[in-house]
Order: C-alpha cells, then sequence, then structure tokens
C-alpha cells in the first residue's frame, strides 16, 4: 500500500494549484433546503464566467495534477442548520447563508473572480443585526470548541486523500505497527475518554475487557442506531466525516484484537449509509481496511447494517441480536458484550461520536486531551441544539459549559411564542431525550457533565437538547415522552411493558383532566419502580423525563389536577374556549362553522360559547378573522 | 416498480435476494429489507417462502417482520408521506401538521393508507433534521419548516400532478 505521507503531501500538492474552494454544506439539513441546487448553480456560474471549475480533486497521480480555479466540495453538517443551505469561499472564509440558486451569479462575480463580500449574505444577528464574515467571526461557532466535529462540514466526505492529508489514518498506523493493544487499552484508560452515547462508561476500560478474553474470534461495533428524537450528531458525523469513524473502528479493533466489525445504521438516515458505505469502499481500495492493514498480519473487515426501525435497537445487547437477525430484543447483563456479545463472541460496542473521538484523543496524547472538559470528564461533546431557541444546529462544547453559555450565548437567546428572542420566555431545556429529564432556570449555571447531570436526574444521553419556551406544557411534553417510550418498549419484561402503560394512562388522565391528586401520586411511585426493576437501559430510564419534571413543575401537574386548567393552553380538554366580547365584531361566522353548535349570538352582538357543548376542535378559532376565540 | 404482485414473476426476485445473502438465518434482516424495497412491502406468501429457503418456522420470521417498525404487512399507497414527530418537531407545532394532513386525507393513527391506494401517512419518531423542524417527508424529498397550510399545498401539488398524468 502507498505511504499516508505520499497521499497526504500528493493531495496538498494538488490542493495548492486551486486559487478558491468553495464549500456547499450537503448534510441532510442543508440539502431539505436546497443546497444541492445552489450547488449545481455556481458550478455553471462558475464556468460560465470562464473559470475552470472542478468538482473532485484527483490527487493520486501528479501527472495529472494540473491548475483548477475553483475546487467545489460538497461537505457534511456544518452544524448551523438554521441559516442553511451555508456556502464558505476559501482562502477568504467567507461564509454565506440562505444561499438561493438566483445567488449564484452574484457570489462568483463578487466574491470568487473578485475578493468581494456581499453583506446581504453574510449572516446578520438576529438582535444587534450585525454582520459577520465567516466562521472565524460568527459567535455560534466561536463560542464552541469543535474537535469531533472540526472536519466534519469541511472536508469532502468522499475524499479519503483530503481526509489523509488533515492527519487522518496516521492515529490507526501507530496503532498497528507501534503500539501493543494493552498500551493502548492504557492510553484510553489514561485518556479519560468516555462513551458518548448515553452511559458514560470508560472506554479503554470497555476495551480492555474485551482484550482480555482469550477468543480467536472478536467483533467491534459501531452503535449509530440514534434513535432519540431530537439528536442527530451520529448522523452529521456518519454523513460529514465518515473516515474518523473507520479509523475510530480500526483502533478500537486493534485494541481487542478484533478482525469483522459492523456499523449498525438507522435506515432513516439513507445519506450516512451511502457514505460510510463509500468510505468503507474507498479505505478498503487503499489498504486501511481489509487484510494485511498498513502492511501487518491483522485484517479487519466491516460491514453496514440498516437498522429497521426500532428504537430500543439502540441498547447494545438489542442492538447485537438485531444483527443477529432477531427481534431486536435485550438480555440480561452480565454477561456484557465484552465477554459473550455479537454471535457469542466477545464484542466491543461503541457509539459513533466516541469512535470520532478516538482518532483525536491519540493525536492529541491522554494528557492533551485531559486538560479540556472536567476532571470526571474530559473532553467536548456534541449537542444537538433544538426547539425554541434563535440558532438551531449542532454545536461542541467542553464538558463543564453551563446551560446559560449554551442556550443564551452560543444558541443566540430563546424564542417566544411569537418567534421574537426574548430570554424570559425561558422555561426548561429537555436533554437526552427520551431517557433524560428537564432542567431549568436554577440550572442555568450547571456545568454539564456526565455526573453533574446524573445527580439532579438527568442523563447527557446522546446530546439532544431541546429547548422550550413559556408556551410549552410540561405535562404535555412529559406525556409525549411516555408515548415515544412506551410505543417503543419491546415487552419482554413486565415493569417496562406494563408500568410505562400505566404511566402513559395517567399522563393522559391528567391532560385530559379526569387525574386526581392520588394520580400524582401513583404516577410517582409507578415511575420509580418501573427505573429500579426494568431489564434494559430504555425501560430503567424512560421515568425520567416525568419524574424530572415531576420534581421541578410540581406546580404545573398540580393546577391540571387541582384546577383542571392548563397554564399554557396547550391541553385542549383543560383549556376552555372563550369568545372575548371586547373583540367579537357579531360576524356569525364561528357560529356557522361549529360542528356542533355550540355557539350562539344575533348578528353584529357578541357570541358565545357554551362549555357544555363545546368539543374543543377549535374550528372557530381559525375561522375568527377579529381573533377575538382564544 | 410494480406495486401489484405477480407470483411467477416475483419468486425470482426473491430468489436472487436470498441468494446475495446466502441464505443465512442472520441476514433475515437485509433479506426483508431487500424483498419490502422490491414489492413495498411484505406479501404473506413471500414470507412462508423465505422461511421455508432459510428452514426456519414462518413464526419466527414473523416474529422479526412484526418487531421493527419499518417492515409492513400491509401494501402502502403510491405515494408515501411521513411527519416527523420527534421532540423538536414536536415543541415546534408537529401535531398541527398531523392533524391536518390526517383530516385532509381522512386518515387516522391507526389508518394510515387511503382507501383509492393513493397515499400512506405515517409518522416517525425522528429525522434527524432537527434544525428544520418540523419537518416532513413526502416520496423520500423532505422539507423543512413545515406548516399545516404549505403541508396542504404539497398534496394539492400531488393530486394535481396525478391528475394530469392520468
Amino acid at each position: 500500500m502507498r505511504k499516508l505521507e505520499e497521499i497526504r503531501d500528493q493531495y496538498q500538492s494538488a490542493r495548492a494549484l486551486c486559487k478558491k474552494r468553495i464549500v456547499v454544506c450537503a448534510g441532510t439539513g442543508c440539502i431539505a433546503n436546497g443546497s444541492m441546487k445552489v450547488f449545481d448553480a455556481l458550478k455553471n456560474a462558475i464556468a460560465l464566467s470562464g473559470l475552470e471549475v472542478t468538482v473532485s480533486l484527483k490527487s493520486d497521480n501528479p501527472e495529472e495534477h494540473k491548475h483548477h480555479d475553483v475546487y467545489m466540495v460538497g461537505s457534511g453538517c456544518q452544524g448551523f442548520c438554521q441559516v442553511g443551505p451555508l456556502v464558505t469561499i476559501e482562502p477568504n472564509g467567507i461564509m454565506y447563508g440562505h444561499v438561493k440558486p438566483e445567488d449564484a451569479a452574484e457570489i462568483v462575480a463578487s466574491s470568487v473572480v473578485k475578493d468581494e463580500v456581499i453583506e446581504r449574505l453574510l449572516y446578520h444577528d438576529p438582535e444587534t443585526g450585525a454582520a459577520y464574515k465567516g466562521v472565524s467571526e460568527i459567535p455560534f461557532y466561536t463560542k464552541q470548541q469543535r474537535t469531533g466535529l472540526k472536519d466534519c462540514g469541511n472536508v469532502d466526505p468522499q475524499n479519503i486523500s483530503e481526509y489523509i492529508a488533515h492527519g487522518g489514518y496516521f492515529s490507526a498506523r501507530d496503532a498497528y505497527t507501534k503500539y501493543s493493544a494493552e498500551d493502548i487499552c492504557k492510553l484510553f484508560q489514561e485518556s479519560g475518554l468516555r462513551g458518548r452515547g448515553g452511559g458514560g462508561f470508560s472506554t479503554g476500560l470497555k476495551w480492555n475487557f474485551a482484550r482480555i478474553e482469550d477468543n480467536a474470534k472478536k467483533y467491534v461495533v459501531c452503535n449509530g442506531d440514534e434513535g432519540d428524537p431530537g439528536a442527530f450528531m451520529d448522523r452529521s458525523i456518519l454523513e460529514g466525516n465518515p473516515h474518523s469513524v473507520i479509523e475510530g473502528m480500526l483502533i478500537a479493533a486493534r485494541a481487542i484484537g478484533a478482525d469483522e466489525g459492523y456499523i449498525y445504521v438507522r435506515m432513516e438516515y439513507p445519506l450516512a449509509c451511502k457514505r460510510i458505505r463509500y468510505a468503507i469502499k474507498t479505505a478498503e481500495e487503499y489498504g486501511m481496511l481489509g487484510d494485511n492493514i498498513f502492511g501487518t498480519e491483522h485484517s479487519l473487515h466491516i460491514q453496514v447494517m440498516e437498522g429497521a426501525g426500532a428504537f430500543v435497537c439502540g441498547e447494545e445487547t438489542a442492538l447485537l441480536s438485531s444483527i443477529e437477525g432477531k427481534r431486536g430484543m435485550p438480555n440480561p447483563k452480565p454477561p456484557f458484550p465484552a465477554k459473550k456479545g455479537l454471535f457469542g463472541k466477545p464484542t466491543v460496542i461503541n457509539n459513533v461520536e466516541t469512535l470520532a473521538l478516538v482518532p483525536v484523543v491519540m493525536q492529541q496524547g491522554p494528557e492533551n486531551y485531559r486538560k479540556v472538559g472536567t476532571a470526571k470528564s474530559p473532553g467536548t461533546k456534541t449537542f444537538a441544539l433544538t426547539g425554541h431557541v434563535a440558532n438551531t444546529g449542532l454545536i461542541e462544547v467542553p464538558f463543564g459549559t453551563t446551560i446559560r453559555k449554551i442556550v443564551f450565548e452560543i444558541g443566540g437567546g430563546v424564542l417566544d411564542k411569537d418567534g421574537k428572542i426574548n430570554n424570559d420566555a425561558f422555561k426548561a431545556v429537555q436533554i437526552g431525550g427520551p431517557s433524560g429529564g428537564c432542567l431549568t432556570r436554577e440550572h442555568l449555571d450547571l456545568p454539564l457533565d456526565f455526573d453533574s447531570l446524573g445527580s439532579i436526574g438527568a442523563m447527557v444521553g446522546s446530546g439532544g437538547m431541546v429547548v422550550m419556551n413559556d408556551s410549552t406544557c410540561i405535562v404535555e411534553t412529559a406525556r409525549y415522552f411516555m408515548t415515544f417510550t412506551q410505543h417503543e418498549s419491546c415487552g419482554k419484561c413486565v415493569p417496562c411493558r406494563e408500568g410505562t402503560r400505566q404511566m402513559l394512562e395517567m399522563l393522559e388522565d391528567i391532560t385530559n383532566g379526569d387525574a386526581t391528586e392520588e394520580t400524582l401520586e401513583l404516577l410517582k411511585e409507578v415511575g420509580e419502580t418501573v427505573k429500579l426493576t426494568s431489564l434494559c437501559g430504555l425501560g430503567k430510564s424512560a421515568p425520567n423525563p416525568v419524574l424530572s419534571t415531576l420534581r421541578y413543575f410540581k406546580d404545573e401537574y398540580e393546577a391540571h389536577v387541582k384546577a383542571k386548567y392548563c397554564p399554557t393552553k396547550t391541553c385542549k380538554a383543560l383549556t376552555p374556549i372563550f369568545i372575548d366580547p371586547a373583540l367579537c365584531r357579531g360576524c356569525t361566522l364561528c357560529k356557522r362553522v361549529c360542528p356542533v353548535g355550540a355557539i350562539s349570538g344575533e348578528v353584529k352582538q357578541a357570541h358565545v360559547i357554551d362549555p357544555l357543548i363545546c368539543i374543543k376542535c377549535g374550528a372557530c378559532i381559525s375561522t375568527c378573522k377579529f381573533k377575538a376565540i382564544s | 416498480m410494480s406495486t401489484q404482485y405477480s407470483a411467477a414473476h416475483s419468486f425470482n426476485k426473491v430468489m436472487e435476494i436470498l441468494d446475495r445473502y446466502d441464505r443465512s438465518e442472520s441476514k433475515i434482516i437485509p433479506i426483508l429489507q431487500a424483498v419490502q424495497e422490491e414489492y413495498r412491502y411484505l406479501p404473506q406468501e413471500v414470507l412462508t417462502f423465505i422461511a421455508t429457503s432459510l428452514g426456519v418456522s414462518p413464526a419466527r420470521l414473523y416474529g422479526v417482520a412484526t418487531f421493527y417498525s419499518h417492515f409492513s404487512l400491509e401494501a402502502k399507497g403510491k405515494h408515501i408521506i411521513k411527519m416527523c414527530d420527534g421532540t423538536a418537531c414536536h415543541v415546534r407545532g408537529s401535531s398541527k401538521v398531523i392533524d391536518a394532513i390526517r383530516t385532509r386525507l381522512q386518515l387516522s393513527a391507526k389508518k394510515i393508507t387511503t382507501d383509492d391506494m393513493m397515499y400512506t401517512f405515517e409518522t416517525v419518531s425522528c429525522l434527524g433534521a432537527c434544525g428544520l423542524a418540523p419537518v416532513l417527508v413526502i416520496d423520500d424529498e423532505i422539507y423543512g419548516q413545515i406548516t399545516p397550510e404549505h403541508a396542504l399545498a404539497l398534496i394539492d401539488k400531488i393530486e394535481a400532478e396525478e391528475k394530469e398524468n392520468a
């Protein structure tokens, strides 16, 4: 095989012949916003302007290296999904947002042919209106610390040479040629790297358990079954920097002595599946995967397996059952997969984000890696910031960062019910999806890490972070999560199967106004029992969203139960609809659309709704031209 | 791809798929995925056929096919509409869009395919495009920041195209 240094140098010399590089975000978010049309429009506009453009930089044969005016790349997710489609022009580092195909000609004329900046396409702070030129200036980026995501959204995910030129596969080569398996496990134990999939278990320790097993056949598995609604970092990494995951698996395989690997990806992520498959194919062609890796006697063969839509398969033992072609049900632990995993063989399962960090840890060395983050949770963590926040997207910050910084600074503030930035509208942050809990105003200055979140009944989970403003009903949100976990419960163990159903029914009673104060007591009791007695992580964490909101939003639950009133007017059954007599003009429109005849009133006189007949369908609200009904 | 199931022709396809996966029991899920890709659902006859070929009981195969939400034992409509109801989409108002689409197509949580086999409407837990919430997918095309009005307009568009092609 060719030396990595040679591939790197050849790429760099080919790259040096390109005058400008345009990166168009081709992550799922930007593609949905039309970024591929922007890509084509830019390409055509460049060609029309007489410049020479290439979309695939072939660097392997130095004789074919030639001058290009522009090198265009479709990258993975750049994180700032809110402003997509994103276009970055290098070397100036100008970033344009909300780019439309119609803008292509102007961009080429001003910023490609010349070096001028188009003011209107820059990112403007929604509050101050200030314009920012690019990644080096936009607060969303400057306040982050992108380590695992550094190349995600910059490198061409389909170009292995570019990954190598950014230092890729060097760590894997070291792992196979310089280190012993024991050294690698030790190095990762020293680094303190903890699994990013939710549990936060020490990666080095996990590897070591599998390493000491005496078995000729071992497996390494990448868990890309990112089922937590509201989390999409694994998707972004697989789409944007698939080689980093492969390199992480190579190092893991070397550490435990595995020669076969699986990458299990949700079928909801077709682009991620496509990119990782392509990356595996090229890595095999370049001799990084397959037999005799890096010229050694070691081999590793990786297959991609698409999930079939079961949330519980994110649990490691369930995921293994699924790869074996069975119903994806979890098994009791111990035996842990490191002892008896896939097809009964020792197996290491790591999450996508963890694996993408593995080469980074090796490059930095354990001491440097520990310098960032907190003592017990070193390094950085990626969060998917969504919900009622100005800047939605994917962010990466050191462990120990506060919610205040994430939501108000990086996130640019909370959006109120009218979509305006108003930090007073902040109500809660739901972190960790259906396994996590709610953090409130009192937790704004809590340094986030595995242990601090655990201590207040939440968890890092996969890192989904949904900001909720004061128009969100906490009880309804808890009901929403319980509907999800109840539906996804595999049914193997009784506490989870029956307990989540009972909890859901109680929550439905509460939101329908059929509950009493005893319901709240019972809900808490059942929740604690489910948490204590369920077989796997799904059931053990399913009550978290309910228990944590019961703890921090007791008042809101009580309003639903005692006063039969939903303070945010979200729960229809607990929100009386009435007509404001001051605003009603007596147009009779509402009376005519009401399907049950609950509205009465004469022409040009204020109408009234009979609450005993009203079914709260909301037809009158949307019909009223004077906004008199609420 | 025909949605109609024609026996003689289709078993050849199934044989091909089975061979592609070495008729291995551990490849049941990829086999079912490939079969579903072919027929758009898992016809009962085909399931029995696969079970026999793999040497497993039909119950074992049925167990797998019913466990995973991706597999469908019923035929789906020509156009598949999926609304994301993940957390981010939920707090940004996906329920209203879901209600609007269900009312328009006269569907419910239980009845997901229209009688004329034109549309199947399902909710999915998360598509990972949370930055664009709420998200709607029509025939694999993703639409972000969707409103009930926007969703209905998209259905109108399909309807118009269908009429033109009819």
